[in-house]
């Protein structure tokens, strides 16, 4: 019988909806970061990286885009005989078949594909954090102190502990207690929605939480796991790591790449981050172009001007143009004479030549403020922008626009443009 | 598909100079990410030939790295798949391939357990981009027992190291001559080449018999009054890289928007190993030009009308003009680098200067 120690299982299924229009068809895990990667390469690298080679990834949500991207998991070497990379969609059964309602009934939605490898624990992870992570040290931890759930988690400063979900520990680092977003924090450890479980606690835990409505690791399996008197206990993690669930914090994680010498560098040989290149072309910067403290991915060709920008594959910047403090992702066709502050503009998206994007003052977006704030400027992937339009702050466009789209050719700070429908 | 390949790439050639130390031309790094023979490689791959034969023996190391996995270019299937031929002892045999033909011979088994009707021989030291079935469709229309692609070659350019060749109106090879000191014609073979598997296998045998070892003057020249020899004339980009001034000079052409629309762009595309590298990064004071830049790349300083293969670190206040930096160079800071081809894996030292005078200068030997 196969048998392995540890297998992985990365939740991959969830929207993202904070995300705004970057995720209105790709899921969250899916969606590009950092020049040439897309977020889901930076745990599945940290996978096979710490040793794990047997991954299953829950998917739900658009698909399409975390499917083409995995395949049989070349790139992270998880195209294995035994194990490797398995894409778990929800499944019809002849009873009470359901979609994923959470994150651990999703998991245990999979109780057989877990079977299969006779683990001895399992590993959870989710699929939209950046960091680099080495989860055999963390599996050491939870040998060393026969644990039978370990929660990976950071300092965070004390001042912003409100926003997390906060665990306190004995000074052997058993769990005592859980805050959720507390008003007073009594720690500053923050969980960060990774665990190991030891595979009987967990099936067990499962199973009988199985009825739960849309039962939740953070909500349900680990309280009860903590109400039972099992052994918890809290793995300090402290390297970099970043969620990258809104849009600012995707943009300045983003942003963070660029510096001399990054907190999270891409460029050391130890830890590499894997991921499926499907272009391989060098770059050109022509003589007129200018191109300063920026990542820029293959095959792109710039004839304008760019400067702390995060710049995707495949990408052409026009003459005259000027990018700054932007991400342009993979395919996308800046035109001439364009300017671009602070933006996010997805995948395959065209711009019409003498577009200004990211003018005027800072107004609260009217579709939701929560979501598309911080000055940015956001458009979906494929949309299209025609020529000579300006596009103020706080912005969201996604589809193909036109310019009767645009009152006097503006599209005023705080509005949004989402048409729906394909490009032509 | 009607044709198996075979890839010459034994690939010496002392016009490259100190380039060749390291490698076989084959090997050599060309237009930013790719090496040669991945042109060729893909060529067949596009042309939907599954069975390709490649044939090394000189300094094979560094090429029979890149071909470690035949993945990348979709080989490694059921059916087919790249084979890699060096030579080897066998009860009957201990000779190093003494000649492309030797080269095949020794690997006869190769072609006579085939099925394909016809066979492709190209070599792995051009960059240009074919689809092999109009060669073959050609081959097939002009009932050819040995077809040649053929350029033409402008009138400004030295044919004199090529095989030289002259047809008549139907295109028959009437004339071939290898590196001919007084050339009579400006057409020359691009060493691509289709013929039927068991003439082939015929061809070979009655030359190894006779201890004849080399494709082109014992196989085509001699062959050519009694079998249908044919020309195929070429129209596309196509270069061969023989010396260092070839090497450069094809790089440099990759700077041509036009050379990389075709190339880059056009498909099918051309594929070649993947290396896993970060996005290229641009720091404060980096200044460049007219350049190719390939992943991996870290930019402090000034980069004008150059390609940067993967993996170079270019120091502040440095200055690259006119070169060719290979994979994995370090640059230090105030260096200035001008007309050089700077071989892989070097460490320039900070505050050098290199710069070639009259012609290319090939860095090499600063570790």
């Amino acid at each position: 019988m196969i048998k392995k120690e540890m297998i992985a299982m990365l939740l991959a299924g969830g929207q993202g909806s904070r995300l705004g229009v970057l995720t209105a068809n790709v899921a969250k895990p899916a969606v590009a970061f950092g020049g040439k990667y897309r977020i889901i390469d930076f745990p599945l690298s940290n996978c096979i990286n710490s040793g794990i080679d047997t991954v299953g990834v829950l998917t739900q949500y658009q698909p399409l885009r975390l499917n083409t991207h995995i395949g049989i998991g070349i790139p992270w070497d998880l195209d294995r005989n035994n194990g490797g990379v398995t894409v778990l969609p929800p499944y019809e059964r002849s009873t009470n078949s359901e979609w994923y309602t959470g994150t651990a009934n999703a998991i245990y939605q999979n109780l057989r594909y877990m079977e299969n490898y006779n683990p001895e624990y399992v590993l959870i992870l989710s699929g939209d954090h950046i960091y680099k992570m080495d989860y055999e040290v963390m599996l050491d931890f939870h040998k060393a102190n026969q644990a039978d759930v370990t929660i990976a988690t950071m300092p965070v400063p004390i001042e912003e502990a409100c926003r997390f979900g906060i665990v306190i520990a004995d000074e052997n680092k058993r769990i005592k207690e859980f805050e959720e977003k507390p008003e007073h924090p009594r720690s500053n450890l923050a969980s960060m929605g990774i665990y190991i479980f030891s595979w009987k606690v967990l099936r067990e835990a499962l199973i009988t939480m199985k009825d739960q409505n849309g039962c939740d690791f953070g909500k349900h399996i680990i309280p009860y796991c903590f109400e039972n008197g099992m052994r918890l206990f809290a793995y300090e993690f402290n390297g970099y790591w970043k969620d990258v669930g809104t849009l600012a914090s995707y943009w300045q994680a983003n942003m963070e790449l660029i510096d001399l010498i990054p907190e999270f560098n891409l460029y050391e040989e130890y830890w590499k981050i894997y991921t499926k290149s499907d272009t391989i072309e060098p770059q050109y910067v022509s003589p007129e172009g200018h191109v300063e403290r920026c990542i820029v991915g293959e095959a792109s060709e710039i004839y304008g001007r760019v400067s702390g920008s995060v710049i995707g594959s495949n990408v052409h910047i026009g003459h005259g143009s000027v990018v700054r403090d932007s991400i342009i992702m993979k395919d996308t066709y800046i035109g001439d004479n364009v300017t671009i502050d602070k933006s996010i503009v997805a995948e395959n998206c065209r711009i019409g030549d003498g577009v200004v994007l990211g003018v005027g003052e800072e107004v609260e977006n009217k579709l939701n403020a929560g979501i598309y704030s911080f000055g940015l400027v956001t458009i979906g992937e494929d949309s299209v922008l025609p020529d000579k339009v300006k596009v103020g702050k706080n912005t969201a466009i996604s589809g193909v626009t036109e310019a009767s789209d645009y009152p006097d050719g503006v599209l005023a700070g705080g509005e949004s443009i989402i048409k729906a429908g394909d490009r032509g | 598909m009607k044709a198996v390949g075979i890839i010459l790439a034994g690939g010496h050639n002392n016009r490259m100079k100190q380039l060749s130390k390291k490698r076989a031309i084959p090997a050599m790094p060309v237009g930013g990410s790719f090496r040669c023979i991945d042109f060729t490689l893909s060529n067949m791959t596009n042309s939907h030939i599954q069975t390709v034969a490649v044939l090394t023996q000189y300094n094979a190391r560094s090429l029979n790295e890149h071909l470690s996995s035949s993945k990348w270019w979709d080989f490694g299937r059921k059916q087919g798949g790249l084979f890699l031929f060096t030579p080897t002892v066998t009860a009957d045999n201990s000779d190093w391939y003494r000649g492309t033909a030797d080269a095949i011979f020794q690997n006869i088994d190769y072609l006579k357990k085939r099925h394909e009707p016809y066979v492709i021989i190209a070599n792995g030291d051009c960059v240009y981009k074919m689809d092999y079935n109009d060669l073959l469709e050609y081959h097939i229309a002009k009932k050819a027992d040995i077809t040649v692609a053929c350029m033409e070659m402008p009138p400004e350019v030295d044919v004199g190291r090529y095989g030289v060749v002259r047809m008549n109106e139907d295109s028959r090879i009437v004339y071939f001559e290898e590196k001919p000191l007084m050339a009579t014609s400006n057409t020359i073979s691009t060493g691509i080449y289709v013929i039927r598997r068991r003439q082939l296998i015929e061809i070979l045998e009655k030359s190894a018999e006779e201890g004849r070892f080399d494709f082109v003057a014992d196989v085509v020249i001699r062959y050519k009054n009694v079998r249908r020899i044919y020309g195929y004339k070429m129209n596309n980009y196509w270069r061969n890289i023989a010396s260092v001034e070839d090497y450069f000079q094809t790089n440099m052409d990759f700077l041509n928007p036009e050379v990389r629309e075709y190339f880059f762009r056009q498909e099918p595309k051309v594929y070649s190993k993947v290396d896993d590298l970060p996005p290229a990064k641009y720091n404060q004071g980096s200044e460049v030009s007219n350049s190719l830049v390939s992943s991996g790349c870290i930019i402090n300083g000034r980069v004008e009308d150059s390609v940067l293969f993967k993996k170079v670190f270019v120091g502040n206040n440095c200055v690259i003009r006119n070169s060719v930096i290979l994979n994995d160079v370090y640059i230090g800071d105030n260096t200035h680098v001008e007309n050089c081809i700077v071989e892989s894996r070097e460490t320039l030292k900070a505050n050098t200067y290199y710069c070639g005078e009259d012609g290319v200068m090939i860095v090499t030997g600063n570790k």
